[in-house]
């Protein structure tokens, strides 16, 4: 019983934790792009905009839900729920620090910690592609469809590359379990021992997350908004903010498996490390955004199964080989 | 572990029957994703953890993806590309009897073997169903259907690959 509560209180605590990183997100994100193209981002909602997230909260809320009339009415809302929940529980299996002491009983930052940690945490995030499918197909548009369709491809053929690309760092580390991969890289991270594989799990996580220069699947240029087209108000939301959870969920991904998670010299606590850690591939995100364009569609298939999968494939030979002859 | 057992069981049962009540194909799709998950928690409660987690991975997080896609794209517009029961005859009937059949057959099945009467809380060998175990077993006892399996999957690459790569050869 009291296992259920804890584990209760920790969702809690996560989730709204998440939902305000959520919305401070977004504003960083809006100020960096301003200033990376010399403008200065929202800049009226109070001191730095800070209170833009409160704005933009009342104004998606209170905005008219639409539903196509041709639209599959279940399917219409169950996607943005299905988008959400999934990116949500994706969370679950990370830990953000080391366990700590409160109370007189060791709490493991993280809701769950199960033996195949990085195996739960693929197999949420591989279903998390659903929802920008279903969403796609039950308006009933051909921008939504179209890009509900490149989606579903681009998650696919990029999912590989990333799967393989952790599997080099699951050999290295000889455990599946998040906690003791960070532990394996107390000494050296695995960004050195592996640096072809971290550079296969970096590219492929834009292209999971649906990013620029992978943002096909929105593509407001020659889509309008992809699968989003046709959504309004919080169902819209919940979309946007799937896809922002998804990115942090990535980012603390590559910090566990390459930066060494919450390792770092002891004059900062570990969760702080690995705040830092998250925060650097969030602005990486933003800063690409702000620096690339988008890659033509048939250039990104191609690149995905005729470079990443070779590469990442002889990547992970060459890493077994290694430590089993080493 | 029973609730876990009831809830899942008849999510997954329900999920089944979705399959084949479903009008739209879409909802198919998504009533089989329904029970391929609650096998995967059905896996989870027998302690199988990995198997669970492949179960997801690649059934749910790959393959139905992908019927989804064609589906979605043969479906593009709403209404049901079959309207009628089409030309084939006695659907019902041959449904009905095979599944009464398969039915007894199970039920015989499960009564000769005395699933009935299983010991209930016999001990798990240690590391039960985790990936190392998992591994060791399917590259030492069953090396051979393993490597069956990976040479099946080879030729169907190949076949792919001959097949799609001829007209730019």
């Amino acid at each position: 019983m009291e296992m259920v509560l804890l584990l209760l209180l920790k969702s809690i605590v996560w989730i709204v934790v998440l939902l305000s990183i959520f919305a401070f997100l977004m504003l960083f994100e809006r100020k960096f792009l301003g200033y990376f193209q010399l403008r200065l981002g929202p800049n009226r909602t109070g001191p730095w905009g800070l209170l833009q997230p409160v704005a933009d909260a009342v104004k998606i809320i209170i905005k008219e839900d639409i539903i196509p009339r041709e639209a599959d009415r279940i399917t219409y809302k169950l996607a943005p729920i299905a988008s959400l929940f999934v990116a949500l529980a994706a969370f679950a299996s990370i830990p953000v620090g080391p366990p700590i002491e409160l109370f007189g009983r060791t709490i493991e930052l993280s809701i769950v910690n199960p033996n195949a940690g990085v195996l739960l945490l693929f197999a949420t995030t591989s279903l998390g592609v659903y929802g920008i499918t279903l969403g796609g197909w039950a308006s009933q548009s051909k921008y939504s469809l179209l890009g509900a369709l490149r989606s579903t491809a681009q998650m696919i053929s990029y999912e590989l590359s990333l799967g393989l690309s952790i599997i080099g760092v699951l050999i290295l580390a000889g455990s599946l379990n998040l906690y003791d991969i960070v532990q394996a890289q107390e000494r050296v991270w695995f960004v050195l021992l592996n640096p072809v594989g971290f550079l296969i799990f970096f590219i492929s996580m834009f292209a999971e997350t649906n990013r620029v220069p992978f943002d096909l699947p929105e593509a407001e240029t020659e889509l309008v908004s992809g699968y989003s087209t046709e959504y309004s108000g919080m169902r819209f939301g919940m979309f946007m903010i799937a896809e922002y959870i998804n990115m942090i969920t990535m980012s603390a991904l590559a910090a566990l498996l390459y930066l060494g998670g919450w390792n770092g010299p002891s004059f900062l606590p570990g969760i702080v490390w690995f705040a830092l850690k998250v925060t650097l591939f969030i602005f990486i995100f933003i800063w690409v955004r702000a620096t690339m364009p988008r890659l033509r569609y048939d250039r990104l298939m191609s690149f995905g199964w005729k470079v990443m999968l070779p590469v990442a494939l002889a990547n992970l030979v060459i890493t077994a080989a290694a430590v089993s002859l080493f | 572990m029973t609730a876990v057992f009831w809830i899942a069981g008849i999510l997954a049962v329900a999920g089944a029957l979705g399959v084949i009540v479903a009008k739209t194909p879409v909802h198919s799709v998504i009533s089989l994703v329904v029970n391929i998950l609650a096998l995967a928690a059905l896996y989870l409660a027998l302690h199988a953890e990995f198997l669970a987690l492949i179960q997801v991975i690649v059934y749910a997080g790959a393959i139905m993806i992908l019927f989804l896609f064609v589906i979605a794209l043969l479906t593009a517009r709403k209404d049901p590309i079959e309207r009628t029961e089409g030309k084939l005859e006695g659907q019902r009937e041959l449904g009905l009897v095979t599944a009464v059949g398969g039915a007894v057959l199970m039920i015989a099945v499960a009564a000769s073997a005395g699933l009935g009467r299983m010991p209930a809380n016999e001990a798990l060998p240690s590391g039960f169903g985790s990936a190392a175990a998992f591994g060791r077993e399917l590259l030492t006892t069953h090396i051979f259907s393993f490597e069956l399996t990976a040479f099946v999957l080879l030729a169907a690459v190949i076949g792919v690959v001959v097949l799609v790569g001829r007209r730019q050869l």
